[in-house]
Parts: structure tokens; sequence; C-alpha cells
């Protein structure tokens, strides 16, 4: 069976793996959001921080031979702590200046995190073995699922999620969304809003460190990672607009398939294709798919 | 032009007429002078009219690879090269400024940045960059048919000119009523607006200016240098201008030229010494100049030296 002249299971395959790396795509922006709403910076160095994740896992296995599962939970605490320090010591000075000046003190912190790891590491990549409980592949019929890559399309689903739920359905989350509509009238209610500013940047740290151990297993693990994906990251966040929970997800997920498909039909476009949509998308509706116009 | 700027013009063009005969390296000399202009340019928009684009090496690079290619594989002249490179320049500015301008501060980084990362992967894959070996082996040729750049000196004396022009261009631009405006819009955009200003075209106009100086300066790079590759089209090197601005001093007209000539001196002494440590240098660098040298070097003597200077941005 073809589709488009494509044989099924080349198509299938490819779709996946564009969902794979649409949910990192999803979980990165969805960081960004999170810490753009209530730090109004856009965190240049997420990209970074989600490379430390993945290393995370490689030294947790090469030195202390603590495997995936360990990684996944001690991660995104060491990456997430390691931004909290990054907060308290740096960002805290310049939440009064233009926003700009947050995009040029965290790209500074990318090239000196980038820098740190290129002269230990190289710049060759690193494997990381898919852990035992999700080695081999299921037979559903119509194609071969490689159980890792549902595994990881599914675990960072459950995350978005549950981080769309804690935000918009319980009372940390209203405490959250009032900071980012208000904070001085948030913190005149008693809340420890600067507390809230730190861990909300822990917390966006920690997605990006949970999404480089997910994406140890499937890539090579290499100092440049972070940036190769952080750009693309960004125009995902221009396409869909930062206003939205669901929208951020929906939006990395489905320009991760639209790069997948851009593989199999003409794959010289696929590393283009999301900066395409992304003209086409502020050509057509400049606040982004699910941005507010202002 | 007031008395403190008029002195700095003269300061710059001595400097800059008895360099080569400091016992400076030439080819030094030249790369830092292109810099130099390349962080004008960049300083223009930043400075100038408050729009920070992350995405300059795409113009950089790019009319690199135009006037790269043309003299080598067309046999054009010098200056018809470096006339076309800017013409390509100007004209990317112009796609990439007009989606640019549709989303404002943030987004307008973050648009301009993925733009050229879309740029730098059509020259990745295009045939007529080379690839990863990029364009070697350009040669200077001569300019106007009469000097002959391949010596140190007459070329020197091209890139020195190439700089002045786009120096002058840029503080012509800033001084006139339409720079004034640049700077309303600077100020608050939305003022400027309700004044009865078409602040998108404004913001375009100076957009292209600026994408087509820094494309003049990455073609002279290229025709000092003698060969293009992909690292003046990569991200890293947008980063790179936008530090020479940021610790030369944003807004400021000599910030730029000091900046450029800072960056590519550390760079040059460093590159042997620490290897790969650079990179953590400029970032540390990047950190420290936002926290607490924000005015920069020229923006902190200026107020050293008691005259109230409003910081850009």
């Amino acid at each position: 069976m073809e589709i488009f002249g494509v044989p099924i299971q080349a198509f299938l395959g490819q779709l996946l793996l564009g969902l794979v790396n649409g949910s990192f795509y999803a979980m990165l922006s969805l960081g960004l959001a999170v810490i753009f709403g209530l730090l109004n910076i856009i965190n240049f160095s997420h990209g970074a921080l989600y490379m430390m994740g993945a290393y995370v896992a490689f030294l947790a296995l090469d030195l202390l031979g603590l495997g995936f599962w360990w990684s996944l939970a001690l991660a995104p605490l060491i990456v997430g702590g390691f931004g909290i320090i990054i907060e308290r010591l740096l960002m805290r000075w310049i939440y009064k200046l233009d926003h700009l000046y947050g995009l040029l003190l965290t790209f500074g912190l990318a090239l000196i995190i980038e820098g740190v790891y290129r002269y230990f590491f190289g710049v060759s990549g690193q494997p990381y073995p898919v852990p035992d409980a999700l080695r081999g592949a299921t037979d559903l019929g119509f194609m071969i699922l490689p159980n890792y890559r549902a595994f990881v399309v599914l675990a960072s689903l459950i995350v978005c999620l549950g981080t769309w739920y804690v935000i918009e359905r319980t009372r940390l989350g209203a405490y959250l969304r009032a900071g980012t509509e208000n904070p001085q009238l948030v913190q005149a209610f008693g809340v420890n809003v600067p507390l809230m500013v730190t861990l909300t940047f822990g917390f966006g740290v920690a997605l990006a460190a949970i999404g480089g151990v997910l994406a140890a297993p499937v890539i090579q693990i290499n100092p440049l990672m972070g940036s190769n994906i952080i750009i693309v990251v960004f125009a995902v966040v221009v396409i869909g607009g930062m206003g939205s929970i669901l929208g951020s997800i929906l939006t990395g997920l489905g320009l991760g398939v639209i790069e997948g498909l851009a593989k199999v039909y003409y794959a010289e476009a696929s590393s283009t294709v999301v900066f395409v949509i992304m003209a086409i998308v502020l050509m057509v509706r400049p606040a982004g798919l699910f941005g507010k116009e202002k | 032009m007031n008395n403190k700027t008029a002195v700095g013009f003269v300061l710059l063009v001595l400097l800059g007429l008895v360099a080569p005969y400091t016992g400076a390296y030439p080819i030094f000399l030249m790369k830092a002078l292109c810099f130099a202009l390349f962080a004008c340019a960049f300083n223009l928009l930043l400075g100038f009219t408050g729009l920070l684009s992350f995405g300059h090496a795409a113009f950089f690079g790019t009319a690199g690879y135009a006037a790269a290619y043309s003299i080598k594989a067309w046999g054009f002249a010098p200056e018809l090269g470096i006339l076309f490179a800017v013409t390509t320049a100007a004209l990317l500015g112009w796609a990439i400024g007009s989606l640019a301008i549709r989303r404002q501060g943030i987004y307008f980084a973050m648009i301009t940045l993925a733009m050229a990362q879309m740029i730098y992967f059509i020259c990745l894959q295009a045939k007529f960059t080379g690839a990863e070996d990029g364009l070697q082996g350009v040669p200077r040729g001569k300019l106007f048919g009469y000097f002959n750049l391949e010596d140190d000196i007459a070329m020197y004396y091209m890139v020195f000119a190439n700089f002045m022009i786009g120096f002058l261009l840029i503080y012509r631009t800033v001084h006139s009523p339409f720079g004034q405006v640049l700077k309303a819009i600077r100020e608050n955009e939305a003022r400027a607006l309700s004044l009865g200003y078409d602040v998108d075209k404004h913001k375009l106009l100076a957009f292209v200016i600026s994408a087509a100086l820094a494309g003049m300066a990455g073609a002279t790079k290229t025709i000092v240098l003698g060969f293009e590759t992909l690292t003046d089209v990569n991200w890293p090197q947008s980063g790179e201008v936008v530090l020479m601005t940021l610790i030369g001093g944003i807004g400021t007209m000599f910030g730029p030229v000091v900046g450029g000539f800072f960056i590519v001196t550390l760079e040059n002494e460093l590159a042997d010494k620490v290897g790969s440590w650079v990179q953590v240098i400029m970032g540390a660098i990047f950190v420290i100049c936002v926290l607490a040298f924000r005015r920069g070097i020229v923006g902190e003597l200026t107020a050293l030296f008691g005259r109230k200077k409003d910081v850009a941005v």
C-alpha cells in the first residue's frame, strides 16, 4: 500500500519520527511560554538547558551506572536547580529593563554553557542506549511501532497535559495566571511573587531537561543539540503565539509532523519548512495561530 | 555636528589613514574595519530604531557569497561584485524586514533569527555556495581596472573608503528628519504612529539600509580574505555583531567601531591560546555587559566626560 507514491511503512515511520520531534518542540515551547508569561524573558538558554538534561542522563549512566528512569527523575531536579541558581544570581537584576536584555543575557548564558560542554565533550555525538523495558517494536498489523518512540510521544503528552492541568485547573496555577496578568496586585494579596517567579523558571527549565533525557536515546547527544533545536522552537513559538498552552502543544506536535512529512516527500525542504510556515503565518495572521491580536 | 563628534570624526579618519603604517597586520586591520562597519549597520537598527535583529548574519553572509560567486564565476570586477552583493543584501533585507516588522519587540528578534537560520540552511544545501567547503580562492582583482588590490596597502584603503562611506551614510541617516522619526519610533512607537508617521514604512526602510550596509561589510570582507564560508551566515555571527554593538555602546555613533575592533582583537589574541573557551569568554562578556555595563565603552566614556547621555533601547 502506498500514500502519494510512498510506501505506507516509510510514511508512518516518518510520521512517528515527526511526532517525536514535535514532542520536543511542544515541551520546549511550553517551557518558553510559561517562563515568558511570568518573567517577560525569552529564554535563549532553553536549548542549552535541554542539552544539559541529555548530558545528565549520559553522565549518570557513564559515571554512576544510573539508568534511564533514574535520569528521568534526576535531570529535572539537577537542571531545574541550576536554573533556579541562574534566576537568583543573574536574571533577578534585569526584570525592570527592556525585554531585549533578557534575550541578550540568556544568549550569553547559552554560549557559556555550550562552550563548557564543547570543551569537555567535543562536538561528536555520544550514543545513549534505549532503556531495556522499551526496546524492540510492536507489530500493529499496518506498521511496526518502535516502542521507545511511542513512549516519547506518550510521555511528553502526559507532561504537557499535566502542565496544562496545573496551570489552568489548580489554585497554584491560578496564582501563576494572576501573576502573569498583574504581579503587583498578586503580591499585595500576600503571595510571595519573587519565589513564584524563581520556581516558575525552575519548572520551565525542568521541562527542557525532561525533553533532553527523552531525546537522549533517539538522537546523538552532543553539545550543539541545544542551539540546533532552539531556533526552530522560536519559529514554533512565533507560529503558535504564546497566549495558549494547548496552542503551544498543538503547534509543536503539528510542526513536527509537517517536518517529518517533508522528509518523505521533499527531503531538501525538511530543514526549512518550519521557517517557511512561519513566514506564511506572519503574512496571514501576524499574531500567530493561537495568539491574541493586540 | 557637535564638537565632541567632530573630534571623534577627525580622530577616526586620521587613525584610519595612518593605521597601515603603524606596523599593524594589514589583514587584521581590514577584517576589523569590515566588522566595525557591520556593527555600525546593525546599530542603525538596534541603537537608533530600537529593533533587535538577531539575524544580521544572513545579510553579511549572503552578500559575502554574492560577491564571491559573482567575482569568481562571472568574472565581475571588485566594485561590481560589491554592488551586486549590496543589492542582493538589500533585497533580502526587504523580504525579511517586511515579515519581521509585522511583530514587535521580542518576536521581532525571534523572527529575524528564524529567517536567518532558513538562509543558513539554504546556503548549506545550495550548489553555488560550495556547502561545507565554501567558496575558496576568490581573486581580489583590480579596482576600477586600475588599482591592483593584491597589494595589501591598496586593498586597505579600499576597505577604509568603504567603511567611511558606510559610516557617513549612517551618520547622515541618523541625523536626517528620517532618522528623527526612527528615534521617535524607538522611544514610543504608538505615539509616532498617532502623530501620523507611517511607522512600518520607516522601520522597513531602516531595515533595508541596515541590511545593505551589513552586506557591504560582508562583501568587502570576502574580497579581503578571498573566501566565504558558512560561518558568516550562521547564528553565532548574528550574536557576535550584537555583542560588538553592546560592548561598544548601543545607540552611539562610534561605539560599534570600538566594539568591532575590540571583539576582533580579542578573538585574534585568544584563538590560539584558549581554543574553545573563546565561546565561553564571549558569553561571559555578554552577561557582564547586560548586568553591569549596558552603556558600553563609548557610552561610559561620554557619561564620564559629563555630557548627559540617553541610553538607547
